[in-house]
């Protein structure tokens, strides 16, 4: 479970989280969502521990955010940051390969050749093996780059808009992915999405942000209504029930 | 295997280097001639693994630097890590000038790392949406460095002094005076066990935390090292630039930027570069020679350009 207890942030003196309390548990995938400048990045960085904690505390199951050794923490929560740019020429399975860094410390064994192998598999990505990240997709790079933070074995991923830049056949797989990660191999997925619908599609349960605060939390069918949309979001727009899904008219 | 051919290329200059310079002298002349083979001894095997050992660890620590840098053109010996280590040394030589030459040495260090320490904090403020400005204001900086050098080795009358170290170049190399390069080969070699955490860096510091990378440890390490052959080449040789610029980049281009796998290419294609132009001031004006550095400088702004020309759009 990821515990979240009292966090506030602030930036250059600007607030960005207020005392944010929130209980994310084992198992499933949650969707961080809410408008622009509300703090689910931050949120997720204090969790990653990329950025320090200036008051509250977050612990990731029994390891302490903050105190516990950052090879410890690597290898029990894995994050896509947002739109990472690697300037860096290297090949797609060189960097899938650098998610297994916690674990190998630069000696990769046939283990972690194992898993490497599985996770480019996983992501259609074995014709790609051998290309450098330059040439490809932007579809293309930003699955390279979520196989690196599957490849690092851990039982939580956090991901930062990873459907940035992808078109709605590489979004909708994506998702699929992520969903089957969470139903058969039991990990906990924590997604920041910007698109409402994705949320209520894919998601297990949503957590709404809005102004540094937590607006809503609960199942994509108790909390996606025009009232949200109106009150958190701003804008006016009809959310519809099919199948039992809520979906946002845009 | 472009190792396997830039080593072959590497074996058969060297050998010829030996060959080379303003005495002549055949490999038969070395059984015939005890001159010849002290000829050989103190001066030409020690000027070639001179230039080989100073090229190889220039290439590989302009690699680790233009991680750290998160940009492709800095150097250190232009952006301020040259002139930094030029300034340790002529202070050392005006405050404690009967100080053996290792004290002299790390001192040079000190002030490199010193330098190298202020670049990054500067040019890690700057928009990363500008990658031009990185050099530029690298460059200024070393420039600004480089001033001070020149001022204080006026008042201080040690103009020629400062020549020597701001040009670097190979025919004072002798037995005897060469050797702490040796030490310079020894730190590229151990960025072995740092190349795979520099590569992390290379995504960044934030990533690189996220997969548990000490970051200030390993950017430490590489400063460190990075300090230590920049100062060792500016005392031993003087500052010879466009290697640390131009290796790296061509290795990127070639087998791409996963350092620890690269490493044997930078180091040789590196040595081979600085041999290459080394020989060439040997030979092109016959007798007279003309320094490694102006040669290096020569070849690095061509492959420079071409590789400039070259690049595609998304470098």
């Amino acid at each position: 479970m990821i515990s979240i207890r009292n966090v506030s942030h602030a930036i250059h003196g600007a607030p960005i989280l207020h005392d944010i309390s929130l209980d994310l548990p084992r198992g499933g995938v949650t969707a961080l969502i809410g408008p622009n400048g509300a703090g689910k990045s931050t949120l997720l960085s204090l969790i990653a521990r990329l950025v320090k904690l200036q008051s509250g505390a977050i612990s990731v199951d029994e390891l302490e955010v903050g105190k516990a050794a950052d090879r410890v923490l690597a290898q029990h929560l894995a994050i896509m940051p947002q739109s990472l740019t690697v300037s860096a020429r290297l090949r797609v399975g060189e960097l899938v390969m650098m998610g297994r860094y916690p674990w190998h410390q630069g000696r990769p064994g046939a283990e972690d050749r194992e898993i490497i192998a599985a996770a480019l598999a996983k992501f259609a990505l074995e014709p790609l093996r051998d290309r450098f990240l330059d040439a490809l997709s932007g579809g293309q790079r930003q699955r390279a780059l979520v196989a690196m933070a599957y490849a690092q074995g851990t039982d939580y991923l956090l991901l930062d808009e990873p459907l940035n830049n992808l078109d709605i056949a590489a979004s909708r797989h994506l998702m699929g992915l992520l969903r089957e990660m969470a139903e058969r191999e039991g990990k906990s997925i924590v997604i920041v999405l910007h698109d409402i619908n994705y949320a209520a599609a894919f998601a297990d349960r949503i957590v709404v942000m809005s102004g540094g605060r937590v607006a809503a939390d609960g199942a994509p069918g108790e909390i996606v209504n025009d009232g949200l949309l109106r009150d958190v979001f701003d804008t006016n727009a009809e959310v519809r029930l099919i199948d039992g899904k809520p979906v946002v008219l845009v | 295997m472009p190792v396997a051919v830039i080593l072959l290329a590497l074996a058969a200059l060297a050998s010829l280097s030996l060959f080379v310079g303003a005495i002549d002298m055949s490999p038969a002349d070395l059984w015939r001639d005890p001159e010849a083979l002290r000829l050989m001894l103190v001066s030409r095997l020690p000027r070639t693994l001179a230039a080989m050992l100073a090229g190889a660890s220039l290439a590989v620590t302009g690699q680790i630097m233009q991680v750290l840098a998160r940009n492709r053109f800095v150097e250190p010996m232009t952006a301020g890590a040259g002139q930094s280590a030029a300034l340790g040394i002529l202070a050392a030589t005006l405050f404690v000038p009967g100080a053996p030459v290792w004290i002299k040495m790390l001192i040079a260090a000190g002030a490199t790392l010193i330098g190298s320490v202020g670049l990054l904090l500067m040019i890690r403020r700057l928009p990363p949406t500008q990658p031009l400005l990185v050099p530029l204001v690298a460059l200024v900086y070393g420039g600004v460095i480089g001033a001070a050098v020149t001022f204080v080795a006026y008042q201080g009358d040690m103009l020629q002094f400062v020549q020597i170290w701001l040009t670097g170049e190979l025919s004072g190399v002798l037995q005897g005076r060469y050797e702490l390069l040796w030490i310079a080969g020894g730190v590229a070699l151990g960025t072995w066990f740092i190349a795979d955490r520099v590569t992390v860096l290379a995504l960044g510091d934030a990533a690189g935390r996220a997969l548990g990378v000490n970051v200030a440890a390993v950017t430490a390490a590489g400063l460190a090292a990075i300090s230590l052959v920049t100062a060792l080449t500016v005392v031993t040789l003087g500052a010879i630039s466009f290697i640390g610029l131009v290796v790296p980049n061509l290795v990127s281009r070639l087998i791409g930027d996963n350092l620890r796998a690269g490493l044997p290419l930078t180091a040789s294609l590196g040595a081979l570069l600085v041999l290459g132009a080394d020989m060439l001031g040997r030979v092109v004006r016959m007798p007279y020679e003309i320094p490694a550095s102006a040669m290096t400088g020569v070849i690095g702004a061509a492959l420079f350009l071409a590789l400039i020309l070259r690049e595609p759009k998304h470098g």
